[in-house]
């Protein structure tokens, strides 16, 4: 027996001796060869798949991140934040005043170092979280949801008054291009600028991904947790309130300002409007659809959602009602956004977990086979 | 200090607005303790409903239909994407509310067009004067309306036996159901209740705007939800005051913006309603009249 309970085994008996084997991020076998199979395939990926769903799917990775950012605040902390548009905003807007040409006509430092401008705009945005955080711990539950609405009107305002940063509503600003070794990845080179941006994406994805996950199964992911499922009784354990609010947001806010730095990387462009909130709920629609304080549900979330314009897109060579020009109703636009609310709508209906969910029944049902009822 | 009143008179007319919508959001957070996100989209719908009812069967008749129709939207709406959940974290449902939100905004939007379409009220731009302060017809319509029909909801909420059942199981759901009042029919009727005033308040949002609507009337209803923070979740009264207040310094800040706040670009009144909420919960969590929570360690 003892030489079963040493490191990771296979997967089917969940016998665990201690806290850290049963904390543990790859406890079984099987998943560590699952996720190794995964991140192969996805890196593989590039060199089969088209330029144009590349650049989707890149999306939908720089989405994870900061949907990753707002499951730590909304599903482990379990502060509703309708208001994740705005930190998404800040990264982007700061990341592109600090790589901006200083020569434009808008404001620039035209620092091109990738760290600098990425972690810059992380950073913004987490100071941003924890200037609100404070105002944030004061309110619980819906009145929180409301004030973070508020704060993305708020935030749209700003980004809209300050010309020399954001050249006014409706204007758009160019994106920062993420530079590797020298290498500027939004230009065609060996290979094209969306296989580069995919690979770096998926390789920050995984990091980011990670430190979340650890920070969730560490002392702060439990002190989270506590407070989401009953904060009156995480406060009488010991648990600070305060300051673990605080942090949750400013983790969260940092993760966003790194999604924003990178989001309009391929676009190349991005308008004040963007940050608006459609895209608040698109960010909620991506952790319920992946499933609530789960890493890897919301990275499935973000793929469907990045995916879902290009369903819909297909959708009218099958369907034949819908049109694919935006003049005629119904059409794809419209059947896109609708389905961000059907799809919120359904999951939390009929699978509250989501996506996690689904996979977690599969699994159990392999586990247990033969008699898997 | 005319062009002081007549903004003041301009708040009133938006402050009435808010009212209303305050009001469906009350009513349903009393019942259920939810805020639903839904009303904006209701508010959409019916103003839309307004205005392919109007060249059929004419403005008055045709504002009663459509919330009558908005009030049986908001009927299967409860019936089938919120009863399910009564019982689950009120958060859940709320996000519900968002999704439907969505969902009932985009269908209508396909029913907008590229142009603003026309409510077709009778009020138009005229106006009168009082007292060498010229005041919009529409303001006065849409405050007597209000009156009226806070007033009426009082009323049913003070003399009906449903009424009685509403503040019966928003005091206490659990020995309301003991005392036999059916808490389903109580989330149904809020649910009405709130499709029907959104959608009134829906059409005076639009004569506000010189009588006309298009896809962006929704946002109006957002700033709402500050009025009901102002003025307390749960209190009937607060939505009452609290739009007013909102209204008037919204209309306030739209004139005065220019001495005021020489520095800023562009105009503040859009996000006045969430700057003031920011303040008061920095001061009162609970709004101005809203119930305290008892929180014992």
């Amino acid at each position: 027996m003892t030489t079963l309970m040493k490191g990771t085994r296979w997967g089917r008996p969940e016998l665990y001796t201690d806290y850290r084997q049963e904390m543990a991020l790859l406890n079984t076998r099987s998943k560590k060869a699952g996720t190794i199979a995964i991140i192969a395939l996805a890196a593989v990926l590039p060199l089969t798949v088209a330029d144009d769903l590349l650049a989707i799917l890149y999306a939908g990775l720089i989405l994870a991140i900061g949907a990753i950012g707002l499951n730590l605040v909304t599903g482990y902390a379990g502060q509703v934040s309708l208001g994740h548009a705005f930190f998404v905003g800040i990264g982007a807007y700061t990341a592109a005043v600090i790589s901006g040409d200083p020569d434009d006509r808008r404001l620039g430092y035209g620092i091109e170092l990738m760290p600098v401008w990425l972690l810059g705009a992380g950073l913004a945005a987490a100071l941003c979280g924890a200037l609100i955080a404070p105002v944030a711990t004061r309110l619980r539950g819906l009145y929180l949801a409301v004030v973070t609405l508020g704060l993305v009107f708020i935030g749209q305002y700003l980004f809209r008054e300050f010309r020399e940063i954001s050249g006014g509503a409706e204007q758009s600003r160019r994106a920062a291009e993420p530079t590797l070794f020298g290498m500027n990845l939004t230009e065609d080179g060996a290979w094209t600028e969306e296989q580069k941006l995919y690979w770096f994406g998926l390789g920050l994805l995984i990091v980011m991904a990670v430190l979340a996950r650890n920070v969730a199964r560490s002392r702060i992911g439990r002190a989270l947790q506590a407070i989401r499922d009953r904060d009156v009784a995480a406060g009488v354990m010991g648990v600070d309130l305060t300051r673990y609010k605080v942090i949750a947001f400013t983790l969260s806010s940092f993760y966003a300002g790194i999604c924003g730095a990178l989001l309009y990387a391929s676009i190349g462009s991005f308008t004040p409007e963007r940050f608006g909130l459609l895209m608040s709920v698109q960010f909620i629609a991506i952790v319920l659809i992946g499933g609530v304080a789960t890493i890897s549900g919301t990275i499935m979330g973000a793929m469907l959602i990045a995916l879902l314009p290009r369903i819909a897109g297909e959708l009218p060579a099958f369907v034949p009602f819908l049109s694919g020009s935006p003049s005629e109703h119904p059409n794809v636009f419209e059947f896109q956004e609708v389905m961000y609310g059907v799809l919120i709508v359904v999951f939390l209906l009929f699978e509250p977990r989501g996506l996690f969910g689904i996979w977690h029944r599969v699994r159990t049902y392999w586990k247990s086979f033969p008699f898997s009822y | 200090m005319t062009e002081f009143l007549g903004a003041v008179s301009g708040g009133v007319g938006l402050g009435a607005v808010y009212t209303l919508l305050a009001l469906g959001f009350v009513i349903i957070y009393k019942s259920m303790q939810v805020i639903s996100f839904a009303q904006p989209a209701f508010m959409f719908a019916g103003a839309l409903l307004v205005t392919y009812l109007t060249p059929q069967i004419g403005f008055f008749l045709g504002v009663v239909v459509a919330a009558i129709g908005i009030a049986a939207v908001g009927l299967v709406v409860e019936r089938l994407a919120i009863r399910p959940m009564v019982g689950k974290p009120v958060f859940v449902i709320a996000i519900i509310t968002i999704g439907i939100d969505v969902i009932v905004r985009t269908i209508g939007g396909a029913f907008v067009g590229r142009d603003p379409r026309q409510i077709g009220d009778p009020w138009g731009n005229q106006t009168f004067d009082l007292a060498g302060v010229t005041i919009y017809q529409r303001h006065v319509a849409a405050v007597v309306v209000t009156t009226l029909l806070v007033l009426a909801l009082l009323a049913f909420f003070r003399w009906t036996p449903i009424g009685l059942a509403m503040r019966a199981s928003a005091l206490d759901q659990e020995a309301a159901m003991a005392q036999g009042v059916s808490v389903g029919s109580v989330f149904a009727i809020s649910w009405a209740l709130a499709g029907a005033l959104a959608t009134v308040a829906g059409v005076f949002a639009a004569t506000n705007t010189g009588g006309s609507m298009d896809r962006n009337l929704w946002l109006v209803a957002l700033a709402a939800l500050p009025v009901i923070i102002l003025g307390g979740l749960d209190s009937l009264g607060g939505a009452v005051l609290g739009g007013l207040i909102i209204g008037v310094l919204q209309q306030l800040v739209a004139v005065y913006h220019r001495d005021w706040f020489p520095f800023l670009d562009t105009n503040l009144r859009e996000i006045t309603p969430y700057l003031v909420m920011l303040v008061v919960l920095l001061v009162r969590p609970h709004g101005l009249f809203g119930t305290k929570e008892v929180e014992r360690v």
